[in-house]
């Protein structure tokens, strides 16, 4: 039997508070063997990016390790004095945050940031560190290395830097790999591109990987066996395959039963097939929006000298009523400009936007009805809501600014209706948004879009600032809303199983341009387009694990 | 980088023209300048014939472009007070500000630095409390009294510093300094302390709170985590990090040491452009009024330059921003 790499034995982290103290992570145990990818899954809050920042001991004070032993190679590695364990990091514990737009430093080029981790590591003179980090950068997909080495991090994508980080994460050859939501911040499609360049150089360098996320798909992808946090605790231990066929405890069940895949599942919501558009409630048509870059300033004044650059071309696509329209696509792809359009808070270069045959852009008659009949789901419940307002006024302002309800007992009985509807209780409406959690935070903000009794709500990823048992409970509210009231959606998302859940008909957009459109289970059974299988392929979900 | 540095310098003219034109309202309205040339007993022929030789019959904007060509060739009139031009009276006094402004803004900018990152590196140190509560009085104390304490304890109780002037002067011809005699550098002391204390504790403040911010990024936690010396973390990737917002406030801190040095000035009796223009003040000299306000101006403009074009050097992100034009 080798010995692991990596052993964690009842290891307990303490934040100490002025009367109480918190465990992060409170008795936990696994081990890692030499070259095996381990993940470890849970919600946020479960500890697990805890337990790597003790591994590699950079708990932000006052945490603490309070107990328990860790051990790299058998040595153990938590109570080395400060300098000791300095000395481990980055030659023998590597690490990979979620984050690569932050994870670089700005104001050095990416050459300049490999020499220096690896000349403090190795004996390598200037000229060998530059040849070692071209080499790595190769390694790593990053094409003409040898030019790139001068180029400041802002001059990458999110998916070349995180690749950046990856080679710096392994400069120096280390034994062990903390990757701690690699990929949680990337496209579906550079997702997959980033795990495997992970799984190959730690396996081109021998390295064990400690694989940390709340993507149950990217595990099943990548790993060789898994570790189910929840709270502090481990929940569950065994081989990828073994937990996610057959979960023995109730939460890793309740977890796995909570993500949703792109596969076809009963309860789905049945496609129907597409009538013709005219008569649909939404229409949009030929939908273009151009943004200018460069040239700004003086240049301006002189002609020709603007440069265009469009961001969705020619858009067109048609919404039945009570129905949901997914739109999917990448970073970039100009769904997000599509839903600004469409809820009139960016105007179309050119092109049409009906509601209910009212032009949202004629002005007028047409604005004011946009206004009562479209409403907004955000992103990030935690920027959408005003951190300085109560539930209650945050919920009421649609009623009050539409002229819906004026007096105070009315619109209090209307929010408490609200919130009863989004399965809070009425109460909360004295609270603030931060005495809330994200999932709580978006119903308020799905109360706040039903406040002015709109018929068209759009949603802008409205789930992925959420856990995923977060996720499933929201958008089953939405689907609930949905047909109780006969909303009909438009659900932008990156999360490709999300709108095979949800939506009836799906738009996929590629560079501004949509590149298919179709019933949800003709585009994702059988896709027409390169860009829509490419898409398709790239998703790591958990029902592909052999 | 040239297209950027040539819009700034477009905006620099802006601003300088209306400065002008708002310095050359005061020359116009702020009195009669004909009266108080020319004293009570004069006749009115001689008002009308002194009118004509200033050209003040002129019309308006005339007047103004008149004041716009001088003032580009240094001309800023005559003082009322002193009978010498303007522009000789301050450029006799400019090194005296000059050489007041270097000494302190050294004073401030190493140990506000230093002292900044020492702070920051020891947020729980007990050192750190002594230095930010100090820095406390050092914010809250008005510039005047610090002077005068300064001078009661160390010109009057202890006898080792000149309390006022320059002490002596070496002419260089162009330029005369008090660097390189033993009682000019002596004399310099207690005023650059005095002028310096306010901005030091400001920046030693700034650079504590950047740093603090820019130790708790992603990307010192990385850089951490690849195992970087202390050393190169802290002052190789969380300075430079640090010193992106702190260049504004300190660019601007130093115009200000530079064009407000007047209380310190007149607290020492330093002779330089500060005490000129209290001393116009008390008699309306509006030349020399004028003037320093378009020396200000001029002050503010030149260190603004400074400043974005010093953010091109230490941010790449600018530089590829102007690029495209944002």
């Amino acid at each position: 039997m080798t010995e692991p790499v990596l052993s964690i034995k009842d290891l307990v982290v303490e934040f100490p508070f002025r009367n109480d103290v918190f465990r992060a992570v409170n008795g936990v145990s696994f081990d890692i063997m030499p070259g095996e990818v381990v993940g470890v899954v849970g919600e946020s809050g479960a500890g697990k990016s805890m337990t790597g920042s003790a591994v590699i001991g950079l708990i932000e004070p006052p945490g603490h390790i309070a107990s328990g032993e860790i051990r790299l190679k058998g040595e153990r590695i938590d109570n080395l004095p400060e300098e000791a364990k300095a000395k481990l990091r980055g030659r023998r514990i590597g690490m990979v945050f979620q984050d690569p737009l932050t994870s670089l430093n700005p104001l050095y080029t990416i050459g300049e940031q490999l020499i220096e981790t690896i000349r403090t590591h190795l004996p390598l003179s200037e000229a060998e560190a530059r040849q070692k980090a071209i080499d790595l950068l190769t390694e790593a997909g990053i094409p003409k290395a040898a030019e790139r080495m001068e180029s400041y991090p802002h001059q990458f994508s999110g998916g070349m830097r995180q690749r950046v980080v990856i080679a710096l994460a392994i400069a120096a050859e280390p034994e062990l790999i903390i990757a701690d939501e690699p990929t949680s911040a990337l496209d579906v499609s550079v997702q997959a591109q980033i795990i495997k360049v992970l799984k190959k150089l730690c396996a081109n360098h021998g390295a064990a990987v400690m694989l940390i996320t709340h993507d149950m798909g990217v595990i099943a992808q990548t790993a060789d066996r898994m570790v189910v946090m929840h709270q502090g605790t481990v929940v569950e231990t065994g081989t990828v395959g073994d937990i996610i066929r057959r979960p023995q405890e109730p939460y890793t069940i309740k977890l796995i039963n909570s993500i949703p895949t792109i596969q076809r599942q009963a309860g789905d919501v049945t496609p129907e097939e597409a009538a013709n558009d005219d008569g649909a409630y939404v229409q949009v048509k030929h939908l273009v929006r151009d943004f200018e870059i460069g040239g700004g300033g003086f240049l301006k004044l002189l002609p020709g000298k603007v440069e265009m650059f469009r961001a969705v071309n020619d858009v067109s696509f048609a919404i039945e009523k009570g129905k949901t329209f997914g739109l999917v696509g990448e970073s970039g792809s100009g769904k997000s400009t599509c839903a600004k359009m469409i809820v009139g808070l960016l105007r179309p270069s050119s092109g049409q936007i009906t509601v209910d045959g009212h032009d949202i852009w004629a002005g007028g008659a047409g604005h004011k009805e946009r206004r009562k009949r479209v409403q907004m789901i955000f992103q990030d419940p935690y920027a959408s809501l005003n951190p300085r307002w109560r539930v209650a006024d945050i919920v009421a302002e649609p009623m009050r600014t539409l002229g819906i309800a004026r007096n105070r007992t009315e619109v209090d009985h209307r929010v408490a209706e609200l919130l009863t509807r989004v399965r809070l209780d009425p109460s909360v409406m004295r609270k603030f948004p931060h005495e809330f959690s994200g999932g709580q935070r978006q119903r308020i903000a799905i109360a706040r879009a039903l406040s002015s009794q709109p018929e068209f709500i759009v949603c802008d990823e409205p789930t992925s600032a959420l856990d995923v048992s977060v996720q499933a409970q929201v958008l089953d509210l939405m689907q609930e809303l949905q047909d109780e009231f006969g909303l009909t959606y438009l659900l932008i998302s990156h999360n490709l199983a999300v709108v095979r859940q949800m939506s009836s008909a799906v738009g996929v957009l590629h560079n501004g341009v949509l590149v298919e459109k179709g019933p949800t289970d003709a585009i994702f059974d059988n896709p027409q387009a390169d860009y829509t299988k490419m898409l398709l392929d790239a998703v790591p979900d958990i029902s592909r694990v052999a | 980088m040239l297209a950027f540095i040539a819009r700034r310098l477009f905006q620099s003219v802006i601003v300088m023209l209306a400065v002008a034109f708002i310095a050359f309202m005061v020359f116009r309205y702020v009195g009669d300048p004909v009266s108080s040339m020319l004293g009570q007993d004069s006749t009115l022929a001689d008002h009308a014939a002194l009118r004509e030789r200033l050209g003040l019959n002129e019309p308006f904007y005339i007047q103004f472009f008149s004041f716009v060509g001088n003032a580009l060739q240094g001309q800023f009139g005559i003082s009322y007070r002193l009978q010498q031009p303007v522009s000789q009276l301050i450029m006799e006094r400019l090194p005296a500000t000059i050489e007041l402004a270097f000494a302190s803004a050294s004073i401030a900018l190493v140990l506000g630095v230093v002292l900044g990152i020492y702070t920051a590196l020891r947020p729980r140190a007990f050192s750190t409390g002594v230095i930010m509560t100090a820095s406390l009085i050092g914010v809250s104390l008005p510039t005047f009294l610090i002077g005068i304490g300064l001078i009661y304890v160390f010109a009057v109780e202890l006898k080792v510093l000149p309390s006022f002037g320059r002490g002596e002067v070496v002419d260089l011809g162009w330029w005369r300094t008090g660097f390189l005699t033993e009682s000019g550098l002596r004399s310099i002391i207690l005023p650059a302390i005095t002028l310096s204390l306010f901005q030091l504790t400001l920046i030693m403040r700034l650079v504590r709170a950047e740093m603090l911010e820019v130790l708790r990024t992603d990307y010192i936690r990385f850089a951490k985590a690849r195992g970087l010396s202390q050393r190169a973390i802290n002052f190789g990737h969380a300075l430079k990090n640090t010193m992106v917002p702190v260049i504004t406030i300190t660019g601007l801190q130093l115009g200000s040491v530079i064009a407000f040095a007047i209380i310190t000035e007149t607290v020492f009796q330093w002779p330089g452009v500060g005490s000129l223009f209290v001393n116009s003040v008390a008699v309306v000299d509006v030349p020399v009024m004028a003037a320093y306000l378009v020396f200000v101006a001029l002050v503010f403009v030149v260190i603004n330059l400074i400043v974005d074009i010093l953010y091109f050097i230490v941010d790449p992100r600018l530089r590829d921003g102007a690029k495209s034009g944002r």
